[in-house]
């Protein structure tokens, strides 16, 4: 799960992170109110959504007084905010944060995240902050600072000092910095974040150590033990199709695609959406209705897909297992006499209970199209949508 | 005689043994099994399914609940309980996702061997700690969020569709995905390829058994003549699998990557299946398969006759 800014920076807050002073605002009125109240200009008007690359987008602004906070902050709210991260649809912009400006001497990149391969939680950072990190791993990864951390030991003071010196931090920011450092580690693990990442750190020319910019992602297995965190979840930055599958459990994405697909378990989820594009299509979504799906599970799913208007047609593929064929079908008759359908549905079973299955679709009276295998499934699915 | 094939990641603290025939690895008839959280609803389903299949499942643990049976197999308050009143040396976790870790551990330190793990859901940071306690435990982990373990013929630890499977050999599967390998292993059967063993490796990021480890046992197994590699989007297991069989792997390998069509940064129904970044594409992953020299499949539809083809 994602979070904005400002709430991360709230957390941040808790921790004892350093933080510009500041607060979020919901109209150019408001602006100018937190602005008035952070004891002199200029000040620093940011545009608050689920996205990196906000400045190169013109979402963030400089403003030297209340006036052109008020001007900023018209500029900025509301506004479709396109970033390298948004994709060319861009983002409404709901929310905005005002802060305090600082004299920043130097910016650094500071980031905790899970390390797949070695089991550990890694500490990350570089002394060229404020810059794409992957574009400096990529070019110069020695500029990069690792430092891994055993969970079960946590962070040791030896940790925080390995990266204050990698980092050639002046002799009066190690303490302060380390401190910091130690604050964040303990935030990643008591709130099972997937990512910490601050990028830039700035140290300000009166040597003190600011987190500029925040971003906390959660892992989302996690978020059961965290209800003030599921507080933070902001239904405008999601889809709303994808809201209404998760509220039935459903894994579901909305993609670009005209080909509507449905089926059980992500991985073969993943690999129908391939064989629909080696067919020539374009998938409509990724739609997971999992391992032990009922038939209400099922119905749900058809209706969501059938309600994104770019389907043209639908494949279903089920690999019968713990979800038996015949619960499958149950399900897809029931959406079809609700909902009706208006475009062609190819179904491919296998497994489970297929003959009592084929026979349930087969007795609907419905206008299904049956495929003998995935390959064929494909084509025929294809070629309806005209692929 | 018998011997069980328990692969050992740490060969100082376990000594593996070989039965002459063997055409299993980690799982065999001898395997004796107790299921933690068999009392629950998917727990009693599965547990059935592996019994009519003929896995020796001596025990159940479920906390409280000890001196009950479900069917016919003993109730235990404890793992430790159940491994000194039943031999068992294997566990298979249906436990929900908040108490999975300790369950993990509890299996662990009861000395169980080798613990199939089936839960989804399970939070990343309490993996990373399972994983480095298990560190020091001589113990395998398989998954989690996998479908567990499968020798055809021999033993199910798990909750796979056991008909689509072939006994006999020569081929072993490794999977990070559920559904997606039994699309895989159904077109092996289909072709009258069978299968030595199959082993879900779970499609979370923080995982016990890895391609890796599977690929050494398999190496080992005499009957195991090929093996069928089936990953995804996220991490870099593909990648390292890749380069550890263009070094030490002498036999057969057919990959599968899913996930070409996926966007970054969203997580496909696995917690593991997420592109960050430029990092775990599935364009990567087949290019560095195929310079492993591994024989990359590029169209399930037509997985079974490639798979017949590379293994003729």
């Amino acid at each position: 799960m994602k979070i904005h800014e400002y709430q991360a920076k709230a957390l941040f807050r808790k921790y004892g992170v350093p933080i510009p002073e500041g607060g979020v605002a919901f109209s150019a009125e408001e602006a100018v109110e937190v602005a008035e109240t952070l004891g002199g200009y200029p000040v620093v008007v940011k545009a608050q959504i689920h996205a990196g690359g906000r400045g190169k987008g013109g979402g963030v602004k400089l403003a030297p007084s209340a006036e052109q906070v008020q001007k900023a902050a018209q500029a900025i709210m509301g506004m479709n905010l396109v970033t390298p991260q948004t994709g060319p649809e861009g983002r409404r912009v709901r929310k905005i944060l005002v802060e305090q400006g600082l004299n920043i001497a130097k910016e650094l990149y500071l980031s905790v995240i899970p390390d797949r391969a070695t089991a550990k939680i890694v500490v990350m950072a570089s002394a060229a902050g404020g810059m794409d990190i992957e574009e400096v791993a990529a070019q110069t990864p020695e500029k990069i600072i690792k430092v891994f951390i055993n969970p079960l030991l946590g962070i040791q003071p030896y940790h925080g000092r390995e990266v204050a010196f990698g980092l050639n931090l002046a002799p009066a920011l190690i303490k302060p910095f380390t401190s910091m450092l130690k604050n964040l580690y303990q935030l990643f693990v008591d709130y099972d974040c997937s990512l910490v990442e601050i990028n830039p750190l700035v140290i300000t020319a009166e040597d003190t150590v600011v987190a500029l910019d925040a971003k906390i992602n959660f892992d989302d297995n996690g978020l059961f033990r965290h209800p003030d965190v599921r507080e933070y979840r902001d239904l405008d930055e999601e889809d709303p199709l994808e809201i209404e599958a998760s509220e039935f459990n459903l894994n579901y994405i909305n993609l670009d695609g005209n080909v509507g697909n449905m089926v059980n378990g992500a991985g073969l989820a993943m690999a129908t959406m391939d064989i629909i594009k080696q067919a020539g299509a374009e998938p409509a979504n990724f739609l997971d209705v999992g391992g032990g799906a009922s038939a209400e599970m099922v119905e749900n799913g058809f209706r969501i897909i059938l309600s994104d208007q770019n389907v043209k047609g639908i494949l279903i593929n089920i690999f019968g297992g713990i979800l038996r064929c015949d619960v499958l079908a149950e399900g897809v008759v029931q959406a079809a006499k609700k909902t009706g359908i208006n475009v062609p549905v190819v179904v491919r079973m296998e497994g489970t209970n297929i003959e009592e299955g084929r026979r349930i679709l087969a007795e609907s009276g419905l206008n299904l199209i049956t495929a003998t295998d995935l390959k064929d499934a494909a084509r025929k699915v294809a070629g309806l949508v005209g692929g | 005689m018998r011997f069980s094939v328990l692969g050992s990641k740490d060969k100082h603290t376990k000594l593996e043994s070989f039965e002459e025939h063997g055409v299993s690895i980690f799982a065999d008839e001898n395997t004796r099994v107790v299921v933690q959280g068999i009392t629950g609803r998917e727990g009693q389903f599965h547990t059935r399914n592996c019994i009519a299949y003929g896995t020796q499942v001596v025990a159940g643990v479920t906390p409280g609940k000890a001196g009950q049976k479900m069917d016919e197999v003993p109730v235990f308050n404890t793992v430790k309980d159940a491994v000194e009143k039943t031999g068992a040396n294997c566990s298979l976790i249906f436990v929900p996702p908040a108490f999975a870790a300790d369950a993990i551990m509890e299996a662990a330190d009861a000395g169980i061997e080798l613990i199939v793990t089936i839960t989804e859901g399970i939070p990343v940071l309490d993996m990373l700690k399972v994983k480095n306690y298990l560190d020091h435990k001589p113990a395998r982990l398989i998954g989690p969020n996998c479908p567990g373990i499968i020798s055809p013929g021999r033993t199910k630890v798990g909750i796979m569709p056991a008909p689509i499977h072939k006994p006999g050999g020569p081929i072993g599967v490794i999977s990070r995905s559920g559904t997606l390998t039994y699309e895989v292993v159904n077109q092996l059967t289909l072709q009258g390829i069978g299968q030595t063993t199959c082993i879900g490796i779970g499609g979370d990021p923080i995982n016990g058994t890895d391609f890796i480890d599977c690929l050494e046992a398999f190496e080992k197994d005499p009957e195991t003549r090929g093996v069928v590699l089936v990953g995804e989007i996220g991490g870099t297991a593909e990648e390292q699998a890749a380069e550890f069989i263009s070094q030490n792997f002498s036999k057969a390998v057919v990959g599968f990557i899913s996930g070409l069509t996926a966007p970054p940064g969203r997580r496909m129904g696995h917690a593991g299946a997420i592109i960050s970044g430029r990092s775990g594409t599935a364009q990567a992953k087949i290019e560095a398969m195929q310079a492993g020299g591994i024989h990359v499949c590029r169209d399930l539809g037509t997985f079974g006759e490639f798979c017949a083809e590379v293994f003729k």
